[in-house]
């Protein structure tokens, strides 16, 4: 998915306060983050609007949970194209997974999807971010909430968990409250299933526009209602990762801190619509 | 840019149609307009809010919502670019000018500094060199396309500062601390860059 990193954040009104981000200070490289060629292993094909690229880059410094990777394409002419792209393998897997989401009118997703095959180079930088981002060290219990394509920089924390060993990842409940548009729409339905499996994942969905008639699953947009009946209660003291389309992280955001959740174990990202 | 590019076997762009000289490297046009936030967005009521001025011996000006709507406005028509990709052209808004807002903090006795810090609802800070918040080039905003500042862009009052990265135009402003070196704000500090020129592709820490 095509993501917003950058500006601001923010709640309640203690104008003093500065946000606490020693957790990733140490992350942040003086260095410059400089292109690299990745090699295109493999694609996979996720839904019929998504694909997974499978990137091996070469000097990978690693990456956390969470974090996102520029592209960059440019033309026989010079003229060149940028974008920012989730993360969707875990920090353990050897390579970099990139999971696109194809609009139609774009300039870069319809590149990335149906004309970059393997044994091409794709130009990359990163890893880019360090707020969104989950590490098993921090914790649980985790509430994940998705929107469309929103799933993927979730999914690596998902991954993350799941790579862990087991009696700590035992220890660390997650719940996902993922909402697409049909079933089709879902990414890693498979894996997801795999996932929730163990005991302690929890995967909920909601399709938002139809539904198979054997659906078991939610059939609405999120509300507080079913955000409720997901969500950890507040005293919990969850983290909660949300991500996806602008509306919905608003909405969901909003939400969770009315329900008691801390405004700083809130954290989003949110993407679109932003044009081609 | 030194690196020597890759080119992209089978990319044909489509070119949005927008002027090359507009857009900064690495950008492209959008219509419209993206809310980028790391959390919840705050609602401060008016009745409480308040905008601060303060240097590094804690002399500050405080005004009101009331006592800064109370000065001169200004409606500045200007290109916008977020470090995500996107720029945006022609965004109308309506605010304070810092220069203004300076002017007033001079009279107080507070001194010019090098930097300044902005301070924002939520904690959220960013760092700006202080040349970059004055000479016209900076505003406290409140207005956007002939509208209240709507929440979720920032609105109160966010600060406006177009020819770098929108990141630095911190949403729910509070307030500037002058400050005589560079502290580093809360992107700046998860790797992200200390200016920020959209034009010279100061993205993140490292870049030129």
């Amino acid at each position: 998915m095509a993501i917003t990193i950058a500006a601001i954040r923010g709640v309640s009104s203690g104008i003093r306060a500065t946000r606490d981000v020693s957790e990733a200070r140490a992350v942040a490289a003086p260095a410059r983050l400089e292109w690299r060629v990745a090699h295109v292993v493999s694609v996979r094909d996720e839904t019929p609007h998504a694909r997974t690229l499978v990137l091996d880059v070469p000097q990978w410094p690693g990456h956390r949970a969470g974090q996102h990777v520029d592209v960059r394409l440019v033309a026989e002419d010079g003229y060149q194209a940028q974008r920012s792209y989730s993360i969707a393998s875990a920090p353990e897997s050897p390579n970099v997974e990139l999971t696109v989401e194809r609009l139609d009118d774009g300039e870069v997703s319809p590149y990335l999807c149906d004309v970059l095959q393997p044994g091409d180079g794709l130009e990359v930088r990163g890893p880019i971010g360090g707020y969104f981002v989950w590490e098993i060290a921090h914790g649980g219990p985790l509430l994940l909430v998705a929107g469309g394509s929103g799933i993927v920089p979730l999914m690596a924390m998902l991954r993350h968990h799941a790579a862990a060993p087991r009696e700590i990842s035992a220890r660390t409940a997650v719940r996902l409250l993922y909402s697409a548009r049909t079933a089709d729409d879902i990414i890693y339905a498979n894996e997801l299933g795999r996932l929730a499996e163990a005991r302690e994942v929890d995967v909920q969905y909601t399709l938002t526009r139809t539904a198979p008639a054997d659906w078991t699953g939610h059939r609405r947009r999120i509300d507080r209602p079913l955000l409720e009946h997901v969500a950890w209660p507040a005293a919990e003291g969850a983290r909660a990762f949300v991500c996806g389309p602008t509306p919905l992280v608003e909405h969901v955001a909003t939400l969770l801190v009315e329900l008691g959740y801390d405004p700083l174990q809130v954290r989003t990202e949110r993407f679109g619509p932003t044009g081609p | 840019m030194a690196d020597t590019p890759f080119i992209a076997r089978g990319f044909h762009p489509k070119r949005a149609g927008a002027a090359p000289n507009r857009l900064p490297p690495g950008q492209y046009e959008t219509r419209d307009f993206p809310v980028l936030s790391a959390g919840p967005t705050p609602h401060t009521p008016l009745s409480t809010w308040d905008f601060t001025i303060a240097d590094s011996s804690g002399t500050a000006i405080r005004w009101t919502w009331d006592e800064l709507q109370a000065l001169p406005h200004d409606t500045p028509t200007v290109d916008i670019h977020c470090v995500t990709k996107w720029s945006k052209f022609d965004t109308k808004w309506e605010g304070i000018s810092v220069d203004t807002l300076l002017d007033a903090a001079r009279a107080k006795g507070i001194a010019d500094g090098q930097f300044v810090v902005a301070f924002c609802d939520g904690g959220y800070t960013t760092n700006l060199p202080f040349a970059d918040v004055t000479g016209g080039k900076a505003w406290v905003a409140f207005g956007y396309d002939g509208a209240p500042l709507p929440p979720e862009h920032g609105g109160p009052a966010r600060l406006l500062v177009p020819h770098l990265y929108f990141w630095k135009s911190a949403k729910w402003v509070r307030g500037l601390r002058i400050l005589q070196h560079d502290a580093q704000g809360f992107w700046e500090q998860l790797g992200y860059h200390d200016r920020g020129d959209p034009w010279r592709e100061q993205r993140y820490q490292g870049d030129p």
